[in-house]
């Protein structure tokens, strides 16, 4: 039996997609604060004093299989033993923190060691939520928390320039380093070089310093240092040596890491000078961590002056998105991060119809060009240190395979025809997209989800491409904005609707019927069926 | 500003288009493509990258071309052949039934125990109750694939304009002569719609609408893993791959449908709303690998035409114009695809298969509230509910 071809037979209403199949949230606050430093802390106690129910959630002392990672921050093998045991480090995070201890006073429900790896509000495309939805993690298991209102408080992560060895125990960041020394008293080294010469590199020797650590140099890329004169005298005085014009070429190691720093002057490669240290801390700049921002999808602006990509927001601490506030260094770096923080919870308290003080406008200092300085120390790492350092660790992409826009090695790919393509000429078929290139060259698709690579792969990209560094897009960010197990993330609680009308695809029967039996009655017969998987 | 005009201008810079853009180049014809993002930058880039595709009326042409993309191309395409899917779940233990009424003669199969699916798929567990081992089809890497359609495009002398939306086009005596776009008018002898979501819109402007609702759909990824023997694996409710980098990368579950989808910016972004069911099947279909860590997830919008089912014509009217969606499942058949949309073109009729089903003739009679009919809605905000008590 034949039907005629042109009968039109329809699929099934459609029982698989969203609609009706997202679960109500595990939880629910009615204000959650992402992020329990200075900005975080005062926040949420500004919203319990106003006897607002708050969560403030904070993902210290993070896991060790994290800090393995060099998630969230830079730790770079640096840390004790210490932090193999997470728990035992919550006292000496509280005591660190007289801000979050009051918190903690005033009823704000603090939960540590918990993770934001995803946040979501009712928008374009996403028409299912009722409320706004933070996705939860500990080491065991993910949940979901609703929220009424939102402040992310998600402070500053690492800048990480890559040269030779320093992927080796002993070359990291100046937050973890913070992190170590201040919130888990877990570090690991004793002598140390520092990178950079601005108020971060200051302010990390004088840390470290303090904490009875030998600070050797600080080391810039730049003719001259950048920093507060005082302040650079005073570590000079103290035997802090200020090297300037020079950069690191590698890191020296053995079996526990670094034990050493090999310098270049920048105009005049062949002079070198080495410093032995066990750690080498990189303090050329600090990153504001937008992650979930941009997963919420905020407006979000390049401002070289408060560290790169910062999220739109108004001088009390407004986002873009009605319910999603901003507050410290992750609305860009630098100014007074308890009052902003402040500020952000009277916004929140005043749209939820809370009595509240009038927020105060905060004051963002206009801070030096961030990116100005960190591509003069990509451009003096790449010309001295050359084109077969890593730029990406998880993926061993060099800075030349980004150049040259190389297929990744394992493809094991050449020809003359890829070995014509490179940055420039990328460049010249439309203007360069980091994002492009991460799955052009798998440079930033790594484990570490780019946290150690992606600004350098963007400077790099800027140099390669000769292009502006502020006209490289951010290479977005996705959920899970941590590394999370697939057990851990794994949904145990869905909703009978998803798991009834779960599907592979659209689950539209017709899609399926060979064409050959379309209008014939084998196609009745692979309805009836139904899809094929 | 006017443009040089072209042979034919091919609108939209996905895997079809491009993949037309190159066979037509590969035929000695002046081609210009305009994206309005970057090639391959939607659902062309972010799919699972399967290769197998026995339903269709292109699925010879398919087998037989992945096998050489990467000679022919000039570029790697990571495709690699052959696929297994296998189930968890008693209740899909017969699945390989509704799988042979539909693989056509001619293609080697077998049908898998538990057991020997674990001798295959090192990460499968104990729970692996039956599966199949396609011999045939296969994967490759989306992105990587959309890129070499448009370096060898490039390199036949294709010009390929990026960051340009179509706003328009311009007719004279029964056909398209010009194409307006934010980067000015481009002038063309014939023309392609291969504009993914935007396509109906876009052919609805000649007076030809193509019935169609966008959808969003969304894919995990998890760090690298030992490689297994064969990549292409899935099953469980989800399809994907392990890439040759060694990640797992996995789609599967409930689409949003959306309003509408803009013809000069990117779609809306992802949501989340699958990401741990994702993970969830995910660990169920390969528990020797529960421990990897989930690294980022991928949304595509994709449309589908009420039945599913591509729409590749040559028009009638204007006669010059071709258009063509393949209905969400387009990645994996674009060898084909391309090289059918380069005869409709040039030929006016598919050299090696037939297509007279895929016209959109067969929507003749649909209803206006098709997607009322058929619930391809968005979703509505639930019912704000008390969360549970903190």
């Amino acid at each position: 039996m034949t039907r005629p071809e042109t009968r039109l037979i329809l699929p099934a209403p459609d029982r698989h997609s969203i609609a009706g199949k997202t679960a109500t949230p595990d939880e629910h606050a009615e204000l959650v604060v992402i992020g329990a430093g200075p900005a975080g802390c005062a926040a949420a106690t500004e919203a319990a004093r106003a006897g607002v129910q708050v969560v403030l959630i904070d993902e210290n002392p993070v896991s060790p299989g994290l800090i393995g990672m060099d998630v969230p921050f830079h730790f770079g093998g640096r840390a004790t033993s210490a932090v193999q045991t997470p728990e035992r480090l919550v006292e000496h995070v509280l005591e660190s923190n007289p801000a979050l201890a009051e918190a903690f006073e005033l009823g704000v429900d603090v939960r540590l060691s918990t993770s934001a790896w995803g946040a979501w509000v009712n928008g374009p495309g996403l028409r299912s939520l009722a409320t706004g939805v933070i996705g939860l993690a500990d080491e065991a298991r993910s949940w979901t928390l609703g929220f009424d209102r939102l402040i992310l408080a998600t402070g500053a992560r690492d800048l990480n320039l890559s040269f030779a060895g320093s992927d080796q125990p002993g070359v990291m960041g100046a937050q973890a380093l913070h992190a170590l020394l201040v919130r888990y008293d877990a570090f690991a080294g004793r002598r140390l070089v520092i990178l950079g010469s601005g108020e971060l590199a200051i302010a990390t020797a004088e840390l470290a310093r303090a904490r009875g650590l030998e600070v050797l140099a600080l080391v810039e890329a730049r003719d001259a240092p950048v920093g507060d004169a005082a302040r650079l005298a005073a570590l000079a005085g103290q035997g802090v040596e200020i090297i300037t014009a020079h950069v690191p070429l590698a890191a020296e190691g053995g079996a526990d890491g670094v034990t050493g720093i090999i310098l270049v002057e920048t105009s005049e490669p062949g002079r070198r000078r080495t410093l032995a240290c066990d750690t080498v801390c990189l303090a050329v700049g600090a990153v504001p961590v937008i992650e979930l921002f941009d997963v919420l999808g905020a407006a979000r602006a390049m401002v070289p002056e408060r560290g790169g990509h910062v999220p739109v927001v108004d001088a009390q601490g407004a986002t873009s998105l009605a319910h999603v506030f901003a507050a410290g260094d992750c609305t860009g770096l630098g100014g007074d991060a308890a009052a902003a923080g402040r500020s952000a919870a009277r916004a929140a308290l005043a749209s939820l119809g809370r009595p509240a003080e009038a927020p105060e406008a905060v004051f963002r200092p206009v801070g030096p060009d961030a990116l100005a300085y960190q591509l003069d120390w990509t451009r003096a790492l790449l010309a001295t240190g050359g084109p077969e350092v890593m730029v990406c660790l998880c993926e061993e992409v060099t800075r030349g395979e980004l150049l040259a826009v190389q297929p990744p090695r394992y493809l094991g790919w050449s020809s003359n025809a890829i070995a014509r393509r490179n940055l420039a000429t990328l460049a010249q078929d439309g203007p360069l997209d980091q994002d492009q290139i991460k799955r052009l060259t798998r440079a930033c698709m790594g484990a570490c989800q780019a946290r150690r690579c992606r600004e350098q792969v963007a400077l790099t990209m800027a140099l390669g491409g000769e292009v502006p560094a502020t006209s490289i897009p951010l290479a977005g960010y996705r959920a899970p904005v941590r590394p999370l197990p697939l057990a851990v993330l794994a949904d145990g609680h869905e909703t009978a609707d998803m798991t009834e009308n779960w599907n592979v695809w659209f689950g539209i029967v017709t899609q399926w019927i060979s064409y050959d039996d379309i209008g014939t009655a084998r196609e009745d017969e692979q309805i009836r069926a139904g899809m094929p998987y | 500003m006017t443009n040089k005009g072209t042979s034919v201008v091919v609108v939209g810079g996905g895997v079809t288009g491009l993949s037309t853009a190159w066979w037509l180049a590969r035929s000695g014809v002046d081609v210009t493509v305009l994206e309005k993002g970057i090639v391959g930058f939607e659902a062309s880039g972010r799919n699972g990258g399967g290769c197998t595709h026995y339903q269709s009326p292109l699925f010879h042409e398919e087998q037989r071309l992945w096998p050489q993309m990467d000679e022919l191309l000039g570029y790697p395409t990571e495709y690699r052949r052959e696929r297994i899917v296998f189930q968890v779940d008693e209740r899909k233990a017969n699945f390989a039934d509704g799988l042979s009424m539909r693989i056509p003669a001619g293609y080697e199969w077998e049908v898998l125990d538990g057991k020997q699916v674990r001798e295959r798929v090192p990460l499968a567990g104990d729970n692996a109750i039956c599966g199949v081992h396609l011999h045939f089809g296969g994967h490759a890497n989306p992105q990587r694939t959309s890129q070499a359609y448009a370096w060898a495009a490039r390199d036949l002398g294709v010009a390929i304009h990026q960051h340009v939306a179509v706003s328009g086009f311009e007719t004279a005596g029964g056909r398209v002569v010009g194409v307006e776009t934010s980067a000015g008018r481009f002038g063309c002898d014939a023309l392609v719609i291969a504009a993914g979501p935007q396509t109906g819109k876009l052919s609805a402007m000649l007076g030809n609408p193509v019935p169609m609702a966008a959808a969003r759909a969304e894919m995990i990824v998890t760090e690298p893993l030992p490689l297994m023997p064969t990549g292409g694996v899935d099953g469980n409710g989800l399809y994907g791959r392990q890439t040759l980098r060694g990640n797992l990368a996995y789609g599967g579950g409930p689409h949003e449908w959306y309003d509408d989808t803009p013809l000069d910016g990117p779609p809306p972004r992802p949501s989340g709303s699958v990401l741990r069911g994702l993970s969830r099947r995910l660990a169920d279909l390969l528990p020797r690998a529960a421990h990897a860590r989930v690294i980022r997830s991928w949304a595509g919008v994709i449309e589908n035409t009420p039945d599913g089912r591509p729409v590749i014509e040559r028009l009638s009217a204007p006669d010059n114009v071709t258009v063509a969606t393949m209905s969400s499942v387009g990645f994996g058949l674009s060898p084909a695809s391309g090289h059918a949309i380069r005869d409709l073109v040039l030929d006016g009729v598919c050299s090696f298969a037939d297509l007279s089903k895929l016209s959109r003739a067969r929507f003749k009679e649909l209803s206006g509230d098709w997607r009322r009919d058929l619930n391809w809605l968005p979703p509505q905000p639930a019912t704000p509910t008390e969360g549970a008590a903190l």
